[in-house]
């Protein structure tokens, strides 16, 4: 039953985040900035899906899941969510359909946010009805591993493809961008006919089934959970004393960390998400941990403890992950250094493209790679006026472990506070209105607090440049608020009966 | 415990409006200085989404200074009375 469940749920977040993944790519295939309604539907498509979309999906969905049970609910959220992502997969680019095809990519993008909405909610409630009152924790940090391992799937499934459709490297990445990235997306459709298969063995859970015999299943759940003030103080607790919190400490500790690693700290593009992936691989047993120990301890605490340790320690730890990569306080070794010239000839014209590779070496095994590309002309007085100029590092094995280390405690922390959320969102609220109850809160917290922490964090930095880390005030700022909150005002409690 | 709660509730309270002005002053201040769609979009999209949200964390501090969180259910079953 848990397995079943999280199937359903981990490829649901896969299929989230492969677009965000492979933002760039679909840019240039569907939104070309040349074109201003096309560039128009890139920011609605980034920023309406992940952060308006869900909460609305989790009240059209949580009320359904309440009203006809949560079995049905979740297999229709699983079947919209592929559906999109294969079809998203099928769309042909802009050169060929014009401004149809961001416009249907803005579609099928905004039904993945609605779904999502009402997935987690559903998977959820379903694990913890099903659970032994003593192990709901355990039962539902398995529902909590799976955003985690969606993440670790898509970053595998890209870089294997990115890999495998040449035997040299470049032909096979310049392939990918071409057409390649599609198979991420197409892939999906096997993995949801599977789910799909196993959920439809599913049963209902037990408490919506008595609910429903009984004729005690709510007539109107969102106007139960968001009109009576019972209820609405607990939705509010659990917002501004929980998932808000949580939301920024999960995506500052695998989101904003890639992107700090990978743009400020400008490592190299595979190294970056291979750092994430092993990190990952290396913490998630922990959300088991985590989720069992709340059981014995109850959710609060560990929850909380996990908030002040990120709060704590993410300037220091961030600032870590800056020094090992900042060469400007490292020896060069000079005679190492390397320029590698490359000409092509664009054919019929006379003219080359040059790339120029340069590699410095220093003595702290840091490799500076700087490509610069730019056109030769046939004509010598013509200059390209703006070279495309990329630069990555790339670390040795000592520098490469130890960034490892980093990102995994922060997903240490991640395990904390989202091990344990599950179960603590489900005792909040009786079963009549749990789905619609619980999955509000937490896709504000999560998608809107957490979703736009790496924007945020990345915005702060560009108003106060002077700081490489301001963009970590937002995640403090935010989990100290709530840590606050949640000290004060939740009770450390495991409710050994929802069964009402 | 239960005064210090009810305290903080003004706290919440007053962190909502505060919220807000921070929020659409810096929205302002950014489009201002990069006038483009994209920049409008994203604080726009912002400031919609955060309102609501401000105006949740002030419930909350009424709720708060009202003694709705003095006691809590021990059960999610006592908050179907």
């Amino acid at each position: 039953m848990i397995l079943a469940s999280s199937v359903g749920t981990l490829i649901e977040w896969y299929d989230f985040y492969i677009f965000g993944s492979l933002a760039t790519v679909i840019a240039s295939q569907f939104f070309p900035k040349t074109n201003p309604t096309a560039a128009l539907l890139s920011t609605l498509a980034t920023f309406a899906a992940g952060f308006i979309v869900r909460p609305f999906g989790a009240l059209v969905f949580g009320r359904l899941g309440d009203l006809i049970g949560r079995k049905y609910t979740f297999m229709l959220t699983l079947i919209i969510m592929g559906g999109s992502t294969f079809a998203i997969g099928l769309i042909p680019s802009y050169e060929t359909i014009g401004v149809f095809a961001p416009i249907l990519v803005l579609v099928l993008r905004l039904l993945q946010g609605l779904a999502l909405g009402g997935e987690y909610g559903g998977a959820a409630t379903y694990v913890a009805e099903h659970a032994p009152a003593d192990r709901r924790g355990y039962f539902t940090s398995w529902i909590q591993t799976t955003a985690t391992l969606g993440l670790l799937l898509s970053l595998g499934i890209i870089l294997i493809t990115r890999h495998s459709l040449d035997s040299d490297l470049s032909t096979s990445i310049s392939k990918f961008n071409d057409w390649g990235w599609r198979i991420p997306f197409l892939v999906s459709i096997i993995l949801v006919a599977i789910s799909i298969y196993i959920r439809l063995k599913m049963k209902e859970s037990p408490l919506f089934s008595k609910l429903k015999t009984e004729g005690k299943t709510s007539v109107n759940p969102l106007k139960e959970s968001f009109a009576h003030k019972g209820n609405l103080k607990m939705v509010l607790l659990a917002l501004f004393g929980a998932t808000m919190g949580q939301g920024v400490v999960w995506y500052t500790g695998q989101f904003y960390a890639q992107s700090f690693i990978e743009n400020v700290c400008k490592i190299d593009f595979e190294q970056s998400r291979t750092i994430l992936i092993w990190a990952i691989v290396f913490a998630t047993p922990l959300f088991v941990v985590f989720g069992k120990w709340s059981d014995k301890v109850g959710r609060k605490w560990i929850m909380l403890v996990g908030m002040l340790l990120a709060i704590f320690t993410y300037r220091p730890l961030f600032h870590q992950l800056f020094s090992i990569s900042d060469t400007t306080n490292k020896k060069e070794q000079v005679t190492r250094n390397e320029i590698n010239t490359k000409l092509i000839p664009i054919s019929n014209t006379g003219n080359s493209i040059r790339k120029v590779t340069s590699t410095r070496y220093f003595k702290e095994g840091i490799r500076l790679i700087e490509e610069k590309t730019d056109t030769l002309y046939a004509e010598a007085a013509r200059v390209t006026l703006k070279p495309d100029i990329k630069t990555s590092k790339l670390l040795n094995d000592e520098n490469y472990r130890m960034m490892i280390l980093i990102v995994f405690i922060m997903i240490v922390y991640v395990t904390m506070v989202y091990g344990p959320i599950a179960a603590f969102l489900v005792e909040l609220f009786p079963t009549k209105i749990r789905y619609t109850s619980m999955s509000l809160p937490y896709h504000i917290g999560n998608g809107v607090f957490g979703g736009l922490t790496p924007f945020i964090a990345t915005l702060l930095t560009t108003i106060y440049t002077g700081d490489k880390l301001v963009g970590l005030y937002y995640p403090i700022i935010i989990a100290g608020v709530c840590l606050f909150i949640g000290a004060l005002y939740i009770v450390n409690r495991k409710d050994p009966n929802i069964n009402n | 415990m239960n005064t210090i709660k009810r305290f903080a509730g003004m706290v919440w309270i007053l962190m909502g409006p505060a919220a807000i002005f921070y929020l659409i002053k810096t929205a302002s201040e950014e489009i201002t200085k990069k006038p483009v769609l994209d920049t409008k979009i994203q604080w726009i999209v912002f400031v919609i989404i955060f309102i609501p949200i401000a105006i949740g964390l002030m419930i909350f501090g009424w709720f708060a200074l009202k003694g709705a969180y003095d006691r809590l259910p021990k059960s999610s079953a006592d908050l179907e009375d």
